[in-house]
């Protein structure tokens, strides 16, 4: 019998609270609707495509490789991403390069979409601080496989 | 004798609109209010001309989704009866508001129309009796599917309605008892009076406790969200595992017009259904003196308001519960039903024939 009353008493507790929470947040909706600027809003998601939160700097997205002020990529083609790369999704050629300074070059640098998980080990590994996933490009979709994989110094 | 029929047929066809229209509209409210209650904003997509309205044509736009769909029906299933099934227990839920009074009668070239299709002098009776045939559709199916899922479905379906039917039975019986009418217009007419002077003689203040096991009964025949045994989405789908397309969506249909059918119910025969309080024929008389005079067209209008405004109350109420609480366990579902209604319908009866008889 108490047991029962006990019951009962959360159960209008729970259903006060979800009432509470329906009350409060209309009224922010009429005042928000009727031009009246408040603190706090309706509800706390937000309308994505219009609206975007601020990605953390620390955000890994889309990859980019960067280049010399000579405008030549950064890149000495040393593989070790290629190396340290756990899905295997990086493929770079590399090219003899006029300068004796580097010697080598990418002729060739893609990423497949498909495969990367978006560690970031490659930018850890690289020596030469030649590639960043810090473009905050997040919307990363393709008709088909084929657009997914990106020769980066197209970016 | 053609304007009788003509009559019927206008009240019959604005009963039927107002019904499918609510229904369709309440669709939009539980996705609303469950957005609204949970810190969200919910459907607000659906645009005609780039025109949003809050996102109220999603109803429309999920009509036409449901209408295009494939009309699938399994091989093994039985064709005729699993065709049937939703069109049964639409039929018996749409057919029910037919007894619902939705104001006073009015006088219109000298006639006088009851707002209500028919007044049956049994009405209380017709419902309960169509709310257990809308039972056959479940379990017709979910049999006529050949699924065990479905029939696991259906069979809870039929043995958690039929356990509540008895207490949604009992605890009117005390309401019988204080309103000796099953006619719902005498009872509506009924609670226009005042209890003490001041208040109105509401089936609420009569009878507290039956209200309240009339309520949670009435919450289990929806068979929505804490009493959803028959359909238990979470676990075996439901006696509609089967269906898909307009089928379902006249199951998903018949759920909102048992919400509908329950508010009306809960507002005829517990909150003074068109009464409002204090307003008689010629218009508000207040207890504490004074009055307000009103023409009779406006107090017609006030009088279907007022049914609205509660049957929208009641709407509201049941989705913030099914926004609320999850699923009860299937022997807790049996055990609420056998051991606490059915007790408390009788003690409400038991009660009110005592006080009856000591006045």
């Amino acid at each position: 019998m108490l047991k029962g009353w006990l019951v009962l008493k959360e159960l209008l507790r729970g259903a006060a609270i979800t009432a509470r929470h329906f009350f409060v947040n209309m009224t922010f909706h009429t005042l928000n609707l009727f031009g009246v600027r408040t603190k706090r809003r309706g509800a706390v998601t937000i309308q994505y495509p219009e609206e975007r939160k601020e990605l953390s700097p620390r955000h890994r997205s889309l990859h980019r490789v960067l280049s010399r002020e000579d405008g030549k990529p950064r890149c000495v083609a040393c593989m070790l991403c290629v190396t340290v790369c756990p899905s295997e999704c990086l493929s770079v050629e590399a090219a003899e390069d006029d300068d004796p300074e580097v010697q080598k070059y990418a002729a060739r640098f893609v990423v497949d979409l498909n495969r990367c998980c978006f560690c970031g080990f490659c930018v850890e590994a690289c020596p030469v601080d030649a590639i960043r996933m810090d473009t905050g490009e997040i919307r990363l979709t393709a008709e088909a496989r084929a657009g997914l994989e990106l020769p980066l110094e197209k970016r | 004798m053609l304007a009788d029929v003509l009559i019927v047929l206008v009240k019959v066809v604005l009963t039927l609109i107002w019904t499918l229209l609510l229904a369709l509209f309440l669709t939009w409210v539980e996705r609303k209010e469950s957005a609204v209650l949970q810190d969200r904003i919910g459907a607000n997509r659906a645009s005609v001309f780039g025109l949003r309205v809050f996102g109220l044509f999603q109803p429309f736009a999920d009509a036409i989704k449901m209408l295009f769909k494939e009309d699938f029906a399994p091989s093994f299933s039985q064709r005729f009866l699993h065709w049937l099934a939703p069109a049964m227990s639409f039929f018996f839920v749409a057919v029910t508001m037919v007894a619902v009074p939705f104001g006073d009668a009015v006088r219109l070239f000298g006639r006088r129309i009851p707002l209500q299709v028919v007044d049956l002098n049994a009405a209380l009776l017709f419902m309960l009796a169509m709310l257990s045939l809308g039972i056959y559709g479940i379990l017709i199916g979910g049999w006529a599917s050949r699924s065990r899922f479905a029939l696991i479905g259906s069979l809870r379906g039929a043995a958690q309605l039929i356990s509540y039917e008895v207490a949604l039975g009992i605890s009117l019986v005390g309401l019988i008892m204080v309103f000796p009418s099953l006619r719902l217009s005498k009872i509506v007419e009924f609670q226009g009076g005042m209890l003490f002077g001041f208040l109105p003689k509401w089936g609420i203040f009569l009878q507290p406790l039956g209200f309240a096991v009339f309520f949670l009964a009435g919450l289990a025949e929806t068979k929505r969200t804490p009493f959803d045994m028959p359909e238990g989405e979470s676990e075996i789908i439901g006696f509609y595992t089967e269906y898909g397309g307009l089928k379902f969506g006249l199951f998903m249909f018949t759920d909102f017009l048992e919400v509908i059918l329950l508010s009306a119910l809960a507002t005829t025969l517990f909150f003074g259904g068109w009464q409002v309080p204090w307003l008689g024929a010629g218009g508000f008389v207040f207890p504490w003196g004074g009055n307000l005079k009103f023409a009779p067209w406006a107090v017609t209008v006030l009088q279907v308001l007022s049914f609205n405004l509660k049957v929208f109350f009641f709407c509201w109420l049941q989705i913030l519960f099914r926004w609320t609480y999850p699923r009860f366990r299937y022997d807790q579902v049996m055990d609420f039903g056998w051991k606490v209604l059915v007790p408390l319908g009788v003690v409400n009866i038991l009660a009110t024939g005592l006080i009856l008889a000591a006045r």
